[in-house]
C-alpha cells in the first residue's frame, strides 16, 4: 500500500508572545485506501494537523507529503492545484453556498479544475446519487436538513475522486442518529470505492467505529495502534521516526 | 460515480494548470450578487446616478449645440450686416445713400437688402398714447430685402413691389405678438406714425436677424412719402457667396463709404449664433464636475461594499481556497463582482441619461443628440471605477490565509 499522506518530523507554532506549540514532533503516514480517524480533545492540535495534511498551512518543521510532492517545495498555487486536483475537504460547518442547488454546490468541487461546466454537472449528479440525494439535486440548502447538507458536502468532497478526503468534525452539528448514517456512508465510500478517508473527531464512540485510530494529545501521537512505516524513506526519516515513537497504546475498540 | 470505480485509481496530474472560465467567473458573480440583490442595487445605483447626470449633461448640451448648428445650416453663414460705424469725432454716421448698389457690384455679393430706420412708431390704434412704442422699431425697406434675410412667412402676403407703395405693413414675428397680433389678424389695421397701415403678413422667427423680427416693415415708397424717409440705410443686408465671405468683409467698409471706411461695420451674425454653441460646451465642465463627483461617491460605494464582503464571506473565500482556488481565483471572483456591480450601474445610468437627453431635447424642440462617446466612455469609466474599487478587498479577500478564513466561521 503506497502512502497518502506521510507527516515526517512536522512541528507547527504560531507565532505571539508566548508562542503556541500546537504540533510537535509528529509522525504518521496514512496509507492509500485507509479510513483514519485523528481523535483528541479540543486544543489537541487535531485541527492543526488536518490544515498541514490539507496543505491550508505549512509546517514550522518536518515534512509533508500529500498525494507525493513535499509541500514546502511547493508555492501558493501549486499548493491550489494540488488541493483542487488530491484532496476534499467535509467541514463541521458544511459550508454550503446558500444561493447555489445542491448540485451546484457539489459540481463547485470540480470548478477550479477546470473541467467543464457540463461534465461538472454530470459528475455531480452521480456524486449525490452516491450519498444517496440524487433526489434533492434541485434543492437550496436551506431546504435540506442537516444531515443531507453534510452528504451534500461530502458529494462535493469526492466528486473530483481526491486522493484523500478530510473530514474534520464531519458529525459535530449532527444529531447522533444522522451522525451515525453519516459514518455508515463514509465506512461505505471507503470499502466500496476505497477512498482514503481521514475524520477529525473528539468523539471517541464515533472513532472507534473506523478501522483504525490516531490519539493526538498536546500535539504529540499519543497512540496509534496500526502504525504504518514510511515507504521509500531514507534512513534518516527512519531515523527520524523511531526517535519520536512513543509506545503505542490501542485504545478504542474495531 | 461510475459504480465500482475506486475513488483514489484515477490519478490527475495533481499540478497540472487549468484556468478558470470567464463564463464561470460571470456565473459566481452573478450569484453572489444575486444573493444579495438589495444590496447590489443600491451600489449600482450610486454608480448610475453619476453617469445618468454624466451622460444627461452631455446629451443636452450636445442636443443644444446640434440644434444651434443645424439652424445655422439651414440660415447659412453667408449673411453680413452693414452698418453704421462709430466715426472718430464720435457723432452717430449714417451709410451714403448709394451704398447698396455699390455694394450689389461686388463680385462675389448674390443679394442685397437695405432698411431705413424711422423715427416713427407703430401702434395697436391711435388711443394708445406714443410712448407706449412696445420696442418695435419701423423700417422701411423694399421687397429685396425678404429674399437676402431667408424670411418666410408666418401669415399673410410679403412687401413686393406693388404694395411697398401703399400703406401696409408686415410684422416681424416678435413684433406681432407685442401688438397682440395673430396669424389670423392680418388684414387689420395699425396705427404707424398716425396713420392707419394695413396689416398684409406676419414674418417667421429670424435667429440671424433678431431686429428684424422686432420691427414693422413697410415699403420705402411710402415711408418717403409720408415719413420723409431719405433713402440712407441704416442697415444693409449682403448675402454673399461662401468661399468669399473674408474677401467680401474686407472690401464692403471702403466700398460702402470711400471717404471714410472706419464709419462702417461689418458683423456676421452667424458668429454670433456660432458663439453660443461654442458657450453651451464651455457651460456643461461644470456639471461634468458634478457628475464626476457622484462617480467618485458611487466608486467609494463600491469599494466599501466590497470590503464589507471581503470580511463576511471570510468563510465562502475559505471553503474556496480548501476547493482548490488560487489567490488570483479569489481576487478574479471579488474584482468581476466589483465590476459586474459597477458595470450595471454604468448601464442603467447611461440609459437614464439617454432618456432624460430625449425627454428633454424633445420638450425644447431641439434635435436629438445621443452622446454616444459620452455613454462609451461613461461605460469604460464606469467598469475601471469598478475594478479600482474592488481591487483592495480582492486582494485582502485573497491575502488572509486559508485556515483564517476558515476559523472565522
Amino acid at each position: 500500500m503506497s502512502a497518502a499522506i506521510e507527516l515526517l518530523g512536522v512541528g507547527k507554532e504560531y507565532e505571539g508572545w508566548p508562542p503556541v506549540v500546537a504540533l510537535r514532533d509528529v509522525d504518521l503516514v496514512i496509507g492509500e485506501g485507509e479510513l483514519v480517524a485523528l481523535v483528541g480533545p479540543s486544543g489537541s492540535g487535531k485541527s492543526t494537523m488536518l490544515h498541514l495534511m490539507g496543505t491550508l498551512d505549512r509546517p514550522t518543521t518536518g515534512t509533508v507529503r500529500v498525494a507525493g510532492p513535499d509541500v514546502a517545495a511547493m508555492n501558493d498555487s501549486q499548493l491550489s492545484r494540488l488541493r483542487a486536483n488530491a484532496i476534499g475537504f467535509v467541514f463541521q460547518q458544511f459550508f454550503l453556498l446558500g444561493g447555489e442547488s445542491a448540485l451546484e454546490n457539489v459540481a463547485d468541487g470540480l470548478l477550479y479544475r477546470g473541467v467543464d461546466g457540463v461534465a461538472r454537472r454530470e459528475a455531480a449528479h452521480q456524486a449525490l446519487q452516491r450519498v444517496g440525494l440524487g433526489h434533492r439535486v434541485r434543492h437550496r440548502p436551506a431546504q435540506l436538513s442537516g444531515g443531507e447538507r453534510q452528504r451534500v458536502a461530502i458529494a462535493r468532497a469526492l466528486v473530483g475522486r481526491p486522493m484523500v478526503i478530510l473530514a474534520d468534525e464531519p458529525t459535530g452539528n449532527l444529531d447522533s442518529a444522522t451522525g451515525g448514517e453519516l459514518l455508515e456512508l463514509l465506512l461505505e465510500l471507503n470499502a466500496e470505492d476505497h477512498a482514503t478517508i481521514v475524520v477529525i473527531t473528539h468523539d471517541w464512540d464515533l472513532a472507534s467505529r473506523l478501522p483504525r485510530q490516531v490519539e493526538i494529545r498536546d500535539g504529540r501521537i499519543d497512540g496509534d495502534p496500526a502504525r504504518v512505516q514510511p515507504t521509500g524513506r531514507s534512513k534518516l526519516d527512519i531515523g527520524l521516526q523511531s526517535r519520536s515513537e512513543t509506545p503505542a497504546a490501542t485504545v478504542g475498540t474495531h | 460515480m461510475a459504480a465500482g470505480t475506486p475513488i483514489s485509481s484515477v490519478r490527475p496530474d495533481y499540478l497540472q494548470h487549468r484556468p478558470i472560465g470567464v463564463l464561470d467567473l460571470g456565473r459566481i458573480a452573478v450569484a453572489a450578487l444575486g444573493a444579495r440583490r438589495l444590496r447590489t442595487g443600491l451600489t449600482a445605483l450610486g454608480i448610475a446616478i453619476g453617469i445618468a447626470a454624466l451622460v444627461a449633461v452631455i446629451g443636452i448640451s450636445e442636443s443644444s449645440r446640434a440644434d444651434l448648428l443645424a439652424t445655422l445650416d439651414r440660415l447659412g453663414t453667408n449673411l453680413l450686416t452693414v452698418t453704421p460705424g462709430r466715426s472718430i469725432s464720435g457723432e452717430r454716421p449714417t451709410l451714403p445713400e448709394r451704398a447698396s448698389s455699390m455694394i450689389a457690384r461686388i463680385g462675389p455679393v448674390q443679394r442685397v437688402g437695405a432698411v431705413e430706420a424711422l423715427g416713427v412708431t407703430v401702434r395697436r390704434t391711435d388711443l394708445i398714447p406714443a410712448a407706449e412704442t412696445g420696442g418695435i422699431a419701423v423700417i422701411a425697406t423694399d421687397a429685396g430685402l425678404l429674399p437676402v434675410l431667408g424670411a418666410d412667412l408666418a401669415a399673410g402676403r410679403t412687401l413686393d413691389s406693388v404694395m411697398e407703395r401703399y400703406p401696409t405693413v408686415l410684422l416681424g414675428s416678435v413684433a406681432a405678438v407685442r401688438l397682440g397680433l395673430a396669424a389670423n389678424d392680418v388684414g387689420n389695421l395699425v396705427d404707424v406714425g398716425g396713420k392707419w397701415f394695413t396689416v398684409i403678413g406676419i414674418l417667421k422667427p429670424l435667429p440671424l436677424s433678431p431686429e428684424i423680427d422686432r420691427s414693422a416693415l413697410i415699403g420705402l415708397a411710402i415711408a418717403e412719402q409720408l415719413f420723409g424717409a431719405t433713402g440712407s440705410p441704416t442697415t444693409i443686408y449682403v448675402r454673399v457667396s461662401e468661399g468669399a465671405i473674408a474677401d467680401v468683409r474686407s472690401v464692403l467698409p471702403a466700398t460702402v463709404n470711400p471717404a471714410d471706411p472706419t464709419a462702417v461695420a461689418v458683423s456676421r451674425p452667424s458668429e454670433v449664433l456660432a458663439a453660443k454653441a461654442a458657450a453651451t460646451s464651455t457651460f456643461i465642465s461644470l456639471f461634468l464636475g458634478l457628475g464626476a463627483v457622484a462617480l467618485l461617491v458611487g466608486g467609494l460605494g463600491i469599494a466599501n461594499v466590497m470590503l464589507m464582503a471581503a470580511l463576511e464571506r471570510r468563510s465562502e473565500i475559505g471553503l474556496r481556497r480548501a476547493l482548490g482556488a488560487t489567490r488570483s481565483h479569489i481576487i478574479g471572483q471579488f474584482l468581476t463582482e466589483a465590476v459586474l456591480i459597477a458595470g450595471l450601474g454604468g448601464a442603467l445610468g447611461a440609459g437614464l441619461g439617454c432618456l432624460v437627453t430625449v425627454a428633454y431635447a424633445s420638450s425644447q424642440g431641439w434635435l436629438v443628440a445621443i452622446p454616444w462617446t459620452g455613454v462609451v466612455s461613461g461605460l469604460a469609466l464606469t467598469v475601471a471605477i469598478g475594478a479600482v474599487a474592488g481591487l483592495y478587498s480582492a486582494v485582502c479577500a485573497a491575502r488572509t490565509s486559508p485556515t483564517e478564513s476558515l476559523r472565522a466561521a
